[in-house]
């Protein structure tokens, strides 16, 4: 991080305790004082709002726990208890259930705020990857969290993901019973899972703090992409952006909050409200809505064990991606074609996730292998040509530039 | 000066052994102290207990199928029709997706032939895990291209809602993603009706 202090305490027991633990100076240079590119727009504020997310899911979590039995004679009737007789035990579960999806939500706008300003490149190749490390532990997370109230998905849900595994050849059986604890999905997976399910979250608080580092190493990328080139380009991080992302974490609640209170069970699935029956299937089973592109991509191979390898591909093709993409011009602000594919890709996601809610009928199933080839296609073939073929707009000489640049109409600068 | 010397010649590969080695027995004391938590995982002393299941046949109409428990699994028991049957010996091994029994009592593998997945001489009672070979879901009955068609309406074969896998009558896989016919329970006969699984 930054070098040696020279903040000079004022207090007696502010002297005191900086010559025994000197963690305000710690904060003030790491946090308060830390120099941010003066331009970050909104797009940059959810970083921040992950962060708080997390926190909202281990505090509701925690609670939670004070009354919820993970057996599965009870499992189900304790969520149901927590719903009707514990006090606010409602919200609280609405809060923990919606911020589970909340989560991804700003998860999936961070991820794209990386892909379209380039925040994956040198020299933050291993932030980025952290990021996807921490997207894992997420996406794992959230799975085991949903198994919890055992209704009908959670036990299907469960069932299915974890066969992923019985497709790896010749010790696939032996891994998927060990998985379980017995011959299918029961009270032991469920009693691992509730185990896991609250660690996790500590792990990735944990791997938080890794991928924090990695960025303050390089500081913050921008909406330019180009680098800081001195103190004229940026500004302490407090106020200027503890303001910003409070401003934005604030309108992220009442979003949150409109969820929660009016619409708790909209990205739910009704047929969780059905306790788990293992000797019956429901008739449409599809996964949360944050997993269902990967979930179409799994679905559009034939073949059970090419599906299963199409489908991790997809999420750890992410890891790649520093290398894949070939320009070294960061921001897609000044890459008129790449800018056209980031979006084509973006939609082209958001029509799996389409797809993978759909029963695997018709033409369904077409749509699903065009959409998943391109998707493949994409950071394969598309990302590295672009890079090599595209000529880029000029870029602006500095961050501060380019913000007067756009300011002139009201400060014409004196030059 | 001889410890000077000691450091400087003789004792450079003494301590790079020393360290090799103590790296070396530290490692397995590791490697054996993590086998218990990660055996603790496995199916435990009571879910081993719980396997087998003895079920009375008599009640099961033709054409009838019922669903048990075994193994924390579904099981599915069809008493299969005549038509069943036929139709699924009907099938040429060649137009199988796979041509192994599965059938935990049969000896070798000699093709999926209907006989091969049913005990001799009790070909009406099909015995298999509901347990879609694909993702685990369980295929619904009557349902899909594999059965027997009167009419408009199916009998026999199985559709698995999940993913769209297909059964025939005798529950060889016959449309992917499901890799594997059914799996055929290791089961006996303890008397004309009446049999044990596991
Ligand atoms: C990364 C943070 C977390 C995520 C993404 C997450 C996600 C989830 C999800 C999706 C559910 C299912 C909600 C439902 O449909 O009912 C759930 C349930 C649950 N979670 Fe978490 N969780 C997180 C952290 C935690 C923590 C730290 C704890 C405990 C300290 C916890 C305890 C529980 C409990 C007891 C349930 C079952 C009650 C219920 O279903 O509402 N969670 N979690
Ligand atoms: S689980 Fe049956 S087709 Fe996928």
């Amino acid at each position: 991080m930054s070098g040696p202090s020279n903040y000079q305490p004022t207090s007696a027991f502010g002297k005191w305790m900086h010559e025994r633990l000197p963690i305000y100076a710690f904060v003030k240079e790491t946090a308060l004082d830390f120099p941010t590119p003066k331009n970050l727009n909104y797009w940059f504020t959810f970083g921040g709002i992950l962060a708080v997310m997390l926190v909202v899911q281990i505090i509701t979590g925690i609670v939670l726990v004070m009354h919820y039995t993970p057996q599965t004679d009870m499992a189900f009737s304790s969520v149901e208890h927590i719903m009707r007789d514990v006090n606010y035990g409602w919200m609280l579960r609405y809060m923990h259930m919606n911020g589970a999806s909340m989560f991804f939500i700003a998860v999936y706008i961070h991820m794209f705020r990386g892909m379209y300003y380039g925040s994956y490149k040198a020299p933050r190749e291993v932030l980025w990857m952290i990021g996807v490390i921490i997207y894992l532990i997420m996406m794992a997370t959230a799975f085991m969290g949903y198994v919890l109230p055992w209704g009908q998905m959670s036990f299907w849900g469960a069932k299915v993901i974890t066969n992923l595994f019985s497709a790896i050849p010749f010790v696939g059986d032996t891994v998927t019973t060990w998985l379980w604890g017995g011959y299918s999905v029961d009270n032991p997976t469920l009693n691992r899972f509730f185990s896991l399910h609250y660690l996790l979250p500590f792990v990735l608080a944990g791997v938080v703090f890794l991928h924090i580092w990695a960025l303050h190493v390089p500081g913050n990328n921008n909406p330019t992409g180009i680098s800081v080139k001195g103190p004229q380009d940026t500004v302490p991080f407090h106020p200027y952006y503890t303001m910003k992302d409070g401003f934005a974490i604030l309108v992220f609640f009442i979003f949150y909050g409109i969820f929660v209170f009016y619409g708790p069970n909209y990205m739910g699935d009704a047929v969780n409200y059905v306790p788990a029956n293992p000797l019956v299937t429901p008739a449409h089973i599809k996964p949360e809505w944050y997993y269902l592109p990967f979930y179409a991509i799994l679905r559009a191979v034939p073949d059970k064990l090419l599906g299963v390898i199409a489908m991790f591909s997809s999420i750890l093709i992410l890891l790649a991606l520093p290398w894949l993409d070939t320009s070294r011009v960061r921001s897609g602000n000044y890459r008129p074609i790449f800018r056209g594919f980031f979006w084509v890709f973006a939609i082209v996601c958001v029509a799996l996730g389409y797809i993978g809610s759909k029963p695997p009928e018709g033409s369904y199933v077409l749509w699903g292998r065009i959409l998943a080839f391109y998707y493949f296609f994409h950071f394969i073939v598309i990302l590295p040509l672009v890079g090599l073929l595209e000529s880029p707009k000029p870029l602006p000489s500095s961050i501060s530039d380019d913000v007067l640049a756009k300011r002139k109409p009201m400060l014409a600068p004196a030059e | 000066m001889r410890l000077v010397s000691t450091a400087v010649h003789a004792d450079v590969n003494r301590r790079d052994f020393l360290m090799v080695a103590t790296g070396a027995v530290a490692g397995v004391g590791a490697a054996l102290v993590a086998w218990p938590f990660i055996s603790q995982m496995n199916p435990d002393a009571s879910v081993l207990a719980l396997s087998s299941v003895e079920v009375d046949l008599a009640p099961i109409a033709e054409g009838q199928s019922i669903i048990i428990k075994w193994r924390g699994n579904p099981l599915i028991i069809r008493h299969r029709s005549q038509a069943d049957i036929d139709t699924a010996k009907a099938v040429k091994v060649s137009d199988l997706l796979d041509n192994n029994p599965r059938n935990a009592n049969a000896k070798g593998n000699d093709g999926a032939t209907d006989a091969n997945r049913v005990v001799d001489g009790k070909e009406q009672f099909l015995v298999m895990l509901g347990v879609c070979t694909h993702l685990g879901c369980v295929p619904q009955g009557d349902l899909g291209d594999y059965g027997v068609v009167t009419g408009n309406a199916t009998t026999g074969g199985w559709l698995c809602p999940c993913h769209g896998s297909q059964y025939d009558t005798a529950g060889r896989v016959r449309r992917g993603p499901a890799p594997e016919n059914l799996p055929v329970p290791p089961y006996v006969y303890l008397t004309d009706t009446k049999i044990r699984v596991g």
